[in-house]
């Protein structure tokens, strides 16, 4: 990963506009949504919704970058706009897009506790 | 919408995803606004019938109704189609953007949202929907509902189109003595009262007063918008005029002021409707022999001691529901052949 999780930029910014407490319960809420997205996706994916996978994966890309997770949004980007392509569109993609997840998961953590 | 327009106005933010919902609600209520929100485009268009929204944020990738679709039925509805739309959406490819505002979006903005840039977009849309909120106010003050409603929707263009209708003129008898003996404020005032009565009269009936002039009206039955039985409803508005001129004069008598009297007349035909004048001022009128026949013959009150006077034309078009008397033929100046006149019957009515 040549990009590092979190843009702490774009965090700051974030908290700085909407307020430190909104953030913390903005985190609370991307932690909850975004896992069912993951699980939304793998779904569509095997049941070959397109429309579905293409706007859950537009959906945790605009939310990866509203908290500057720059490489979770480019990963969500880029399966967006694959479409069901299966040759870029397909479960080793989806488990590494939660990896990148896990690992945005536990930084959103700590920033917010910070 | 409050006075001021920058802020403090009532916005709906359309969005399936919770995180960018709680995030655009934020920004927006910080800067001062009012804020609702819906999940997607179907429960949008249900909050918009039962709320007025003074702008929209629109997000396009959602379930059940895309912002897409919103934006079509928002420009097919009379009621919502003035309602601004800001779409913020982070839409891969320009051609969906483009797709946005040909679809009558006002601007759009890539999420995530920046929170000054979106500040001026909301500032900027509200303004503009202000002025043209003062516009449709201007337009509802100097033009008939049913003028303005055609203006909106169909826009303005000179020229004419042939309709059949039915045409009114009246006036107050003896006016000028009644303007010269008293304060003009007053005068003013029985006009105001006077004008009250007639549109009140004329519009319950679908007629339109086309032409104020000192204490001469003109109304169309039947244009700008078909009216099946013109004839008929012009002919009870002359009646519920003549009926609320006579309240109006019990209330001037307990004042101690003298009763006014009105003379109607109506003809009905074939005649020219739609704007004329010039591009910069206009107004919307009919004219064709039919229009100078009601003039002729509302004047012919005065001599026919009557107060409404129909042709025969309009005479046809009530059959016995109102009683009418039969004048016989009068030469009006201008024409060639004598006309039949027939007075309607007041007390039919009461």
């Amino acid at each position: 990963m040549t990009q590092t999780t979190i843009d702490r930029t774009t965090f700051d910014e974030l908290k700085q506009t909407a307020g430190a407490d909104f953030v913390t319960e903005l985190v609370d809420t991307f932690l909850v949504e975004a896992p069912r997205m993951l699980d939304e996706l793998r779904h569509a994916l095997a049941a070959k919704d397109a429309d579905k996978f293409r706007r859950t994966a537009h959906s945790f890309k605009s939310n990866s970058n509203t908290f500057g997770a720059l490489a979770l949004g480019a990963m969500a980007r880029e399966l967006e706009l694959s479409g069901m392509d299966p040759a870029k569109a397909n479960g080793a993609k989806l488990d590494a897009l939660a990896a990148e997840y896990a690992r945005v998961s536990a930084a959103l953590t700590e920033l917010k506790n910070a | 919408m409050r006075e001021g327009g920058q802020s403090g106005a009532r916005l709906l933010v359309v969005d399936d995803n919770k995180v960018n919902r709680l995030l655009l609600t934020r920004s927006l209520e910080q800067q001062g606004h009012s804020v609702a929100s819906a999940e997607n485009g179907r429960a949008a268009l249900e909050v918009l019938r039962r709320e007025a929204f003074d702008l929209l944020l629109l997000d396009i990738e959602m379930p059940e109704m895309d912002g897409f679709q919103v934006l079509e039925r928002l420009k097919g509805d009379l009621q919502l189609r003035d309602v601004p739309v800001i779409v913020t959406s982070s839409l891969e490819g320009v051609d969906n953007v483009v797709r946005c505002i040909e679809l009558g979006a006002e601007d759009y903005l890539p999420k995530p949202v920046n929170p000054v840039l979106l500040r001026a977009r909301i500032g900027a849309s509200l303004e503009k929907k202000r002025l043209r909120d003062q516009q449709k106010v201007l337009l509802r003050r100097f033009a008939a509902p049913e003028v303005a409603q055609e203006l909106q929707s169909e826009g303005f263009t000179l020229g004419g189109k042939r309709v059949n209708a039915s045409v009114m003129f009246a006036d107050i008898r003896s006016f000028t003595p009644l303007a010269e003996s008293q304060p003009p404020e007053e005068t003013i005032e029985l006009l105001n009262t006077y004008y009250t009565l007639m549109f009140s009269a004329i519009s319950g009936q679908g007629g339109l007063v086309s032409l104020m002039i000192g204490d001469g009206l003109m109304a169309i039955f039947g244009a700008p918008l078909p009216l099946p039985d013109h004839r008929e409803s012009a002919v009870r508005a002359a009646l519920e005029m003549i009926e609320l001129v006579d309240l109006f004069n019990v209330e001037r008598s307990t004042g101690g002021k003298p009763p006014i009297r009105i003379g109607v007349g109506i003809a009905s035909g074939e005649m020219i409707a739609g704007y004329t004048g010039t591009n910069e001022r206009a107004t919307y009128t009919c004219v064709g022999d039919v229009v100078n026949l009601a003039a002729r013959i509302e004047a012919h009150t005065k001599d026919a001691q009557r107060a409404i006077l129909i042709d025969s034309a309009t005479r046809d078009g009530i059959g016995d529901r109102v009683a009418v008397e039969a004048l016989g033929p009068v030469s009006f100046k201008g024409k060639t052949v004598q006309t039949e006149v027939f007075s309607v019957t007041i007390d039919a009515k009461r």
